[in-house]
């Protein structure tokens, strides 16, 4: 296997509107990728069909060195995903939605146990692992989220805006247990609208009206665009109106 | 089949910590056989009746008399005016005209013959065949009293004897005995009935709910992600609500028995295996809807339209078989239809398992049927 993600030419039509113009993108095995675009850029579109719930209308993609067109099930089994939404049961406990989790993915009792020990005593959530997930804050439900994504130690996880709505200091730490599992082996494929965020990012793209505008290193967009931050970068190539007024 | 386990405990544990869902599911048997097989009856009470006597003689006095004392009228108004009659008709005063002409008796005493008109607000046709039934069968009974009051007995005209004794006209008396359900008592008749329709409205309703509540909350994505199969996921999803669609029939059966004395005369387990078979094919409806739709909103509404077409052609309000012959002919597909036919059998007239093995073979058919369809409907990608 040699990269965690291919993409090729990868398209989705709704009617006559295009959300993603034949997108090409590889990442690399370990990788941490920000996926980058403003509201309603393709993200989400692009995302669903990598993780196989959106049938792309053309081109091919491969995650964890399987199609997910032809082999979506290979793909399922190795790849972790985490929406936008929180879409852990509200009305089970953490510890039922660790469970349930560990189950489908067919990890073994000892294992559901042990690593459901491991997760909430990372978390330091040992204490409410008796608690519905409903009644807990939202920073505390999106870190549950991402752990019980990474239960079954996926080669690839999918992140769409892991952070939005969350403190700036559970956001470090949500983006620690990022670099935490890249450092074990596990490709990361995010996006986010927080621009600081971008910058902790390995590579990034940045998508306009369905299509990669740019790719690359923070540094080396930086650089491409004489700006001084990613921020700058997204404005120029999400809002060249806006970057135009503002004498840029 | 270890994945399926795991969603299994799940979906027992998310019912059971709804309590609103769970208390519904206590109440709705109870309150819809208590409502529904009282209030769906097409028996008449009491009929409220205008006489319009135009005659005055003893004998339209005892028309009257006798339909008041049947119990099944009453004699609100009365006039000599047809057109008030009519008046009161249109205002819903009361339910029937009952018109005796002048010169009734006179009419009856000569030519044995005499005309009572019935005028009946026919916007319920049902109801009103039934009242004029009862009105009918009241006067006939009057007719043959008064015949006899006025034939001479045999036994005094001795002068005559060398011709036939003159007994009037020859009668025949019929007596009808009405086999399984003895009493006429129209609940018998409903509940059975009223069962069905509770478990289907659970089993479709609650499906279709259930799985477009997972939709709307984005965890139906979530599970879509991993790799647990269509068939997993969907055996997840119904065997639980069919365990609790059982449960509910359980209960209806329970008060139907107990609180209302219908009778169950045939064996309870057969009862409970159609009703297997049954849900197979009303679950798979729920299954279906809640692939077409996307909220619980639009799931609610596909479902209610579904289910009223369902109901009407099911023969649990209004016979089948006075349906026009094309509407007979959709409702054989319809399982509801069958499953209405089999509870009536087996819980009134006792029927076993060899007496309903047609509309057995019928519900296992429709259920593999409706499911495939249903199962196909489902994907886990969208196209």
């Amino acid at each position: 296997m040699t990269q965690a993600i291919e993409v090729r030419d990868l398209t989705r039509r709704f009617g006559t509107f295009t959300a993603v113009d034949a997108i090409s993108v590889d990442v690399g095995k370990g990788e941490v990728f920000g996926f980058l675009g403003a509201n309603g850029a393709g993200k989400t579109t692009a995302i669903k069909m990598l993780i196989g719930l959106l049938e792309p209308t053309g081109g091919s993609a491969r995650v964890a060195g399987f199609d997910v067109l032809t082999q979506s099930e290979d793909v399922r089994r190795r790849i972790g995903y985490m929406s936008q939404r929180f879409s852990l049961y509200d009305d089970l406990t953490m510890r039922e939605n660790i469970t349930l989790y560990g189950g489908i993915y067919g990890l073994s009792d000892e294992d559901i146990r042990t690593r459901g020990d491991e997760l909430l005593g990372g978390l330091g959530m040992m204490h409410t692992a008796d608690t519905l997930v409903g009644t807990l804050p939202l920073g505390w439900k999106q870190k549950l989220a991402f752990s019980v994504a990474m239960l079954h130690r996926p080669a690839v996880v999918f992140l769409d805006e892991p952070t939005g709505g969350v403190d700036p200091v559970t956001r470090r730490q949500f983006w620690e247990m990022i670099y935490a599992a890249a450092s074990r082996g596990t490709t990361v494929f995010v996006t986010t609208h927080y621009m600081d965020e971008a910058e902790y990012c390995d590579r990034l793209s940045i998508m306009v009206d369905g299509r990669i505008a740019a790719m690359g290193t923070p540094a080396a967009l930086k650089a491409e665009f004489g700006v001084a931050s990613i921020d700058e970068v997204f404005v120029r190539l999400a809002r060249p109106s806006a970057a135009a007024a503002a004498g840029g | 089949m270890r994945a399926l386990r795991f969603l299994l405990r799940k979906e027992f544990l998310q019912i059971f910590r709804n309590p609103a869902l769970v208390r519904m599911l206590f109440l709705i048997p109870v309150v819809q056989l208590l409502v529904l097989s009282n209030a769906a009856t097409f028996e008449v009470k009491r009929a409220r009746m205008f006489v319009v006597d135009q005659d005055g003689s003893t004998m339209s006095r005892g028309v009257v008399d006798r339909l008041a004392a049947s119990g099944r009228f009453d004699p609100t108004e009365a006039s000599a005016s047809v057109e008030r009659g009519h008046d009161a008709l249109m205002r819903r005063n009361v339910e029937i005209i009952v018109v005796i002409p002048a010169d009734f008796e006179r009419d009856v005493v000569r030519e044995r013959r005499g005309a009572v008109q019935f005028l009946l607000n026919a916007e319920d046709g049902a109801t009103a065949g039934v009242t004029s039934a009862y009105a009918r069968e009241i006067l006939s009974r009057y007719a043959a009293e008064i015949n006899a009051d006025l034939t001479p007995t045999v036994a005094q005209s001795g002068v005559g004897a060398e011709r036939a004794p003159q007994r009037g006209q020859p009668q025949v008396e019929i007596r009808s005995r009405g086999w399984y359900n003895a009493e006429l008592d129209y609940r018998y008749y409903m509940v059975p009935g009223i069962l069905v329709q509770l478990i289907t409205i659970v089993g479709t309703l609650l499906t279709a709910m259930n799985i477009v509540r997972e939709k709307e909350a984005g965890t139906l994505d979530q599970l879509n992600v991993t790799p647990i199969t269509r068939g997993v996921f969907i055996a997840a999803k119904l065997i639980p609500l069919w365990t609790i669609a059982m449960v509910v029939l359980g209960i209806g059966l329970t008060v139907a028995h107990v609180v209302f004395g219908v009778p169950i005369h045939g064996p309870i387990a057969l009862i409970f295996a159609a009703a297997g078979l049954y849900l197979i094919a009303a679950l798979g409806i729920g299954l279906w809807v809640s692939a077409v739709t996307d909220t619980q909103q639009q799931a609610m509404f596909v479902n209610f339209s579904i289910l009223m077409v369902y109901l009407l052609m099911s023969g649990l309000f209004t016979p089948v078989s006075s349906m026009p012959h094309w509407a007979q002919r959709v409702a054989e597909f319809n399982p509801m239809m069958h499953f209405i036919m089999l509870m009536r059998n087996v819980m009134l007239k006792g029927a076993g398992f060899a007496d309903v093995m047609r509309q057995l073979v019928v519900l296992a058919t429709a259920g593999v049927v409706v499911l495939t369809f249903a199962v196909r409907q489902y994907h886990k990608r969208a196209d």
